[in-house]
């Protein structure tokens, strides 16, 4: 290609494979193809991610999908405001545990399907056990205080009857040391995505109990997160990428470049994991350890059910687990903050020239879609759902405040200074 | 009155770097010094040490662990805050950019802080600056080394002297427009394809 491209744009990814459909937006020449030139940087922690984001050094970047809302919020050093007009997929996660974790909860009555409810309880009695016999607190990690891994795994624990604040301990792990972490005693579970999960079975040192898309079905991840700044400087620049992102998204979705895909991530400036470690997360079907596996639907949707509408509900449930957990107030002002983040108005506009399906409405009652189904919708059918949580829990975003107060009987949310 | 000398505590797994930063940090008469290359049990040691200032390389994948643990303040006694100074952004870039960062307790001076933060982002430079030339000295050698095996190959196959050898190899890069280096190692790939020409 010797024309120049129009548009420069420099983004920062993580080594995980949700970062897929941006590192394919770069190396695939959908980029290109929007006249713009994709430079991608691999970091080591996602405060690096945040802090070159900050000072100009990314124009945007991988993210999880709250880390937006806890820069805006203030809860993160050295933030700047930032914006979410691009969702890089739904689910993708599992939980993993250590084998000595997984033969208590089997002796508790667990077994290998996955199924949230039942595993959460024999990991509950396990607990009980453990305490009784005057054992240490069992120590779960997850990759950051503001990820959906830590708002799900703690919502699954607290669904089981668990007290993720006192019952067990979480710590932060990156995300490559997880399965060592399990290995060496160091941790005795954790929540991470792919191939984190899969890594530990594949070394006979882990049991996936349960995944993302079972406890919540279809549900956010990871983000495209920009500085605002620099969006509304480049709005060309932008939208150009989403467009590129929305091609490479679809591409991603398709069964025939599973090949492909796989053999890019597999490559060492990416992922540096074998080919068929990145396969788990694009067929849904994972060795759980033992001998056992399982398929899963939705397990990770790069593309289908609008996975890349940035829904300001998806936002707000983060919101709602932040509060939950102590991690900030909930206040007329915040709530205000969280609501501007994701931004729906600048994904429809970007890819309106398109005539692609696009969702009529900014915001959606998750966990209200009990099967697939087909949307009214700008232009072509869209379908969404099933939006589950295994719980049977409804989140409805016009009644925030009822939803916090029922998570929090009895808990006055501490408040933790914002830096 | 002399403020009481401030702890340093550097966390970082390079240990020519984490040396070249604790010698820095005691030039300038900070004695209360202390590195450590790797993270485990690092909790019980910042409980130890209660650490003023806290210096960390950028490319740690703990930094995560690390800040979470910092905002929970019954692991570290003191609250510790990232070392940002609004006004200042172009220290906090110099820092990103030569790959460092700091933390601070909570309520210490900037002004005390700012000397130890300017001398880690110097040293950082000059350690970023040693290995870039220390790669660059590795590949020359290198370079130099697949050339005179391409020559070796070309005298032993073609009978010609070294001189010729080498203004072979050169002509063809210059045909080419290739550097000679990448003549040479594909010649030498190729020879290594075909057979063992050479003798070593």
């Amino acid at each position: 290609m010797t024309m120049r491209a129009e548009h420069q744009i420099t983004a920062g990814f993580m080594p995980l494979f949700d970062s897929a459909v941006l590192v394919a937006a770069g190396e695939m020449g959908f980029a290109a193809r929007e006249g713009v030139e994709l430079v991608l940087h691999r970091e080591t922690s996602w405060a690096n991610i945040r802090d070159r984001i900050a000072i100009g050094h990314f124009d945007l970047a991988h993210m999880l999908g709250p880390m937006p809302l806890a820069c805006n919020l203030g809860l993160t050093p050295l933030a700047s405001e930032t914006i979410v007009p691009f969702s890089l997929g739904l689910g993708g996660n599992c939980i993993t545990v250590s084998n000595a974790v997984w033969n208590g909860m089997a002796a508790h009555g667990a077994v290998s399907d996955l199924d949230p409810a039942p595993a959460g309880e024999a990991l509950g009695a396990f607990i009980r056990d453990r305490v009784a016999a005057g054992g240490e607190p069992l120590r779960f990690a997850v990759v950051h205080p503001h990820s959906g891994h830590n708002y799900e795994l703690r919502y699954w624990l607290a669904a089981c009857g668990i007290d993720p604040e006192r019952q067990i301990e979480i710590v932060i792990v990156p995300p490559p040391f997880m399965a060592d972490a399990l290995a060496t005693g160091r941790i005795d579970g954790y929540c991470v995505g792919e191939p984190w999960n899969s890594a530990a079975v594949a070394a006979g040192i882990g049991h996936i109990v349960t995944v993302k898309a079972l406890l919540w079905r279809n549900s956010p991840e990871k983000v495209i997160g920009a500085r605002k700044a620099w969006a509304e400087e480049q709005p060309e620049a932008l939208a150009a990428l989403l467009r590129a992102l929305h091609h490479s998204a679809r591409w991603c979705q398709d069964k025939a470049n599973r090949d492909e895909l796989a053999a890019l991530m597999a490559q060492a400036g990416f992922l540096g994991q074998k080919p068929a470690l990145q396969m788990p997360a694009l067929t849904g079907h994972l060795a759980l350890g033992g001998g056992a596996e399982r398929t899963v639907e939705d397990f990770f949707v790069p593309f289908d059910k609008a996975a890349n509408f940035p829904w300001k509900s998806h936002a707000l449930w983060f919101y709602t687990q932040m509060a939950r957990w102590g991690q900030l107030a909930h206040t007329p002002g915040n709530l205000a903050i969280a609501r501007d983040c994701y931004r729906p108005d600048l994904y429809r506009a970007a890819l309106k020239p398109l005539g692609v399906a696009l969702p009529g409405a900014n915001a959606k009652v998750e966990g209200a879609l009990k099967t697939a189904t087909p949307v009214g919708s700008a232009g072509a059918s869209l379908v969404l759902g099933p939006d589950g949580f295994f719980d049977g829990q409804i989140f409805d975003p016009d009644e925030i405040d009822a939803y916090i107060a029922a998570q929090n009987p009895g808990r006055s949310p501490q408040i933790r200074e914002g830096r | 009155m002399v403020p009481a000398s401030l702890a340093v505590l550097v966390i970082d797994e390079n240990r020519i770097r984490a040396s070249i930063i604790e010698a820095g940090l005691r030039e300038a008469g900070h004695q209360r010094v202390t590195v450590l290359h790797d993270v485990s049990g690092i909790a019980r040691r910042i409980a130890e040490i209660e650490p003023d200032v806290i210096v960390i390389d950028l490319e740690n994948p703990n930094r995560d662990m690390l800040e979470n643990m910092f905002q929970l303040s019954r692991a570290v006694k003191r609250p510790i805050a990232m070392f940002v100074d609004r006004s200042d952004q172009a220290s906090i870039e110099a820092a990103v950019d030569a790959g460092v960062s700091a933390y601070v307790v909570d309520g210490l001076r900037q002004e005390r802080v700012k000397p130890i933060l300017d001398m880690a982002v110097s040293r950082f430079n000059a350690f970023s600056r040693m290995a870039r030339e220390l790669e660059e000295a590795r590949n020359e050698l290198e370079h130099r080394k697949v050339i005179d095996r391409a020559k070796g190959i070309l005298m032993k196959s073609r009978g010609l002297s070294e001189e010729a050898a080498y203004t072979l190899l050169r002509k063809t890069a210059m045909n080419q427009n290739r550097k000679i280096g990448d003549i040479a190692q594909a010649l030498v790939t190729t020879a290594g394809l075909l057979g063992p020409l050479e003798d070593e």
